[in-house]
């Protein structure tokens, strides 16, 4: 099992044999990885290579796509996601996922918030302020939108929309963020401000980005795998990764030699 | 992404001329001062020290290309090192002249009198000296580490010839106070050249660095 050196951080969620395939394409090859807690990990290589594929396994967001096998395990926490018994509602409120584009709902910034607790149950007005000024700050939000919280989530530019849709998972608060090309859309600013809000939620969350950005992955992560067709080449150490890579294939991908 | 690093290996290729057009400089540099010193010839010597602003101009060709290498490619891994490595040799080449130079003023201040000695061991670490830089600059080239280890072991020749120069020179001082003058400037000569293979070694320690990312001791 490919473990990053030097990990200080206990495993959250644990992967083996995973084999993924979408009708007769093999798409996720014998993956094996501890992904620790706490930490940010990243998933690179070249479009195609599975990295999206098994981000989605890991809130069974691929349930949805037809012709869909799996083999092996994932397990967070412990828990077998694979499992009949697991609740795959319950499962997402534990997973949240951040998307290439913001996809904000047709709502106020307060609802956009709100909908998550909502939907698990809490009614209460206070609670409800509560959950939206405490997730707001923590997506670095709050400042900017807590004079109008009732305006619409359009109303907010494409970088603002990414971190209301940050605080959106964060508000029924979750283990685990995923961030699928969560900056691709954005500006080089709005993309640093995001990148800034990673580094300080994974003191509280277990974050895993998938990005095409080679230099977004050594910026901001604690470990980065990198794949290739459907293949884990290498798991160490971003440092480690980027400065002395172990396998050729992952020096020619990173120094831009194909891909 | 093929066509960026098309642009990138250019720059490299551009580079790793540089380095070695410094090393060519340096290696006649070299053998100049030498003959400058053995031939006593004054005009010589102040050609060498007038044409060392190439070499210092070279050098910041390399700082120049390499940081915007640096800027606008984002080298990872083996291609930062390459770039990190060519700063650092490129100094060095760059020092190895400046000792070169300082040989050439040694011969300037001889102003033309005559050997008291005919020059054995000075050529013969000079020679070995010279061998070293242009296999330090090979070891870049073919980023090849067994002849960074090789060049590197040769250095403790050129400190045992150093060693026994200045034993023969200090018993000349002793035996004639009128040899004291310039049996200290050959004396300084010697410690010159032995300051160029330590920088040659110091370029082999770079290879090593390049090809393997870890920071040997060739130096000593």
């Amino acid at each position: 099992m490919a473990t990053a050196t030097q990990v200080q951080a206990q495993p959250l969620i644990s992967i083996e044999k995973l084999n993924l395939f979408y009708g007769s394409f093999h798409a996720l090859k014998d993956v094996s990885l501890t992904i620790p807690e706490k930490a940010i990990t990243a998933f690179i290589g070249p479009s195609g290579c599975g990295k999206s594929t098994l981000l989605r396994t890991l809130n069974r967001m691929n349930d949805m796509i037809p012709g869909t096998r799996i083999e092996g395990s994932i397990a967070i926490g412990g828990t077998e996601l694979y499992s009949n018994e697991v609740d795959v509602e319950t499962l997402r409120k534990k997973v949240g996922m951040v998307f290439q584009q913001p996809n904000p709902f047709p709502k106020s910034i307060y609802d956009n918030i709100a909908y998550g607790p909502r939907l698990h149950g809490t009614r209460s007005k206070q609670q409800l302020d509560e959950i939206v000024e405490t997730s707001l700050k923590s997506a670095v939000l709050w400042d900017e939108v807590k004079d109008h919280l009732k305006r619409s989530a359009f109303s907010l530019s494409g970088g603002q929309q990414q971190r209301l849709c940050i605080a959106r998972a964060l508000a029924v608060n979750p283990d685990i963020l995923l961030m699928d090309e969560a900056t691709s859309a954005l500006d080089p600013i709005s993309t640093l401000k995001i990148e800034e809000l990673a580094q300080e939620l994974k003191d509280r969350y277990t974050i895993v980005m998938v990005t095409h950005n080679m230099h977004q992955a050594a910026r901001v992560s604690n470990q980065t795998v990198f794949f290739l067709n459907g293949e884990v080449v290498e798991f160490s150490d971003t440092e480690k990764l980027f400065s002395n890579p172990t396998d050729q294939r992952t020096e020619d991908y990173i120094s831009g030699r194909f891909g | 992404m093929m066509t960026t690093r098309k642009e990138f290996d250019h720059g490299l290729e551009l580079l790793h001329n540089l380095l070695v057009e410094m090393g060519h400089f340096v290696d006649k540099a070299l053998e100049q001062s030498m003959k400058a010193l053995s031939e006593t010839d004054t005009q010589l010597a102040q050609r060498i020290i007038s044409e060392d602003t190439k070499l210092n101009q070279l050098e910041h060709d390399v700082t120049e290309l390499g940081s915007k290498l640096i800027a606008t490619q984002q080298p990872v891994a083996k291609d930062l090192r390459r770039i990190l490595s060519a700063f650092k040799i490129a100094s060095d080449l760059e020092r190895m002249g400046d000792l070169c130079v300082n040989i050439s003023k040694l011969v300037v201040r001889l102003d033309g009198q005559p050997l008291i000695k005919p020059l054995i061991d000075l050529p013969r670490m000079s020679a070995i000296v010279q061998t070293m830089t242009y296999e330090s600059i090979q070891s870049f080239v073919q980023e090849n580490v067994d002849l960074a280890y090789k060049m590197a072991a040769d250095d403790d020749q050129v400190d045992a010839l150093c060693a026994q120069i200045s034993h023969e020179l200090l018993a000349l001082m002793m035996e004639n106070p009128r040899n004291i003058s310039q049996a200290s400037i050959l004396n300084f000569v010697a410690r010159h050249i032995e300051r160029i293979g330590d920088h040659a070694t110091n370029i082999g320690e770079s290879v090593v660095y390049l090809v393997t990312n870890s920071r040997p001791d060739l130096n000593r």
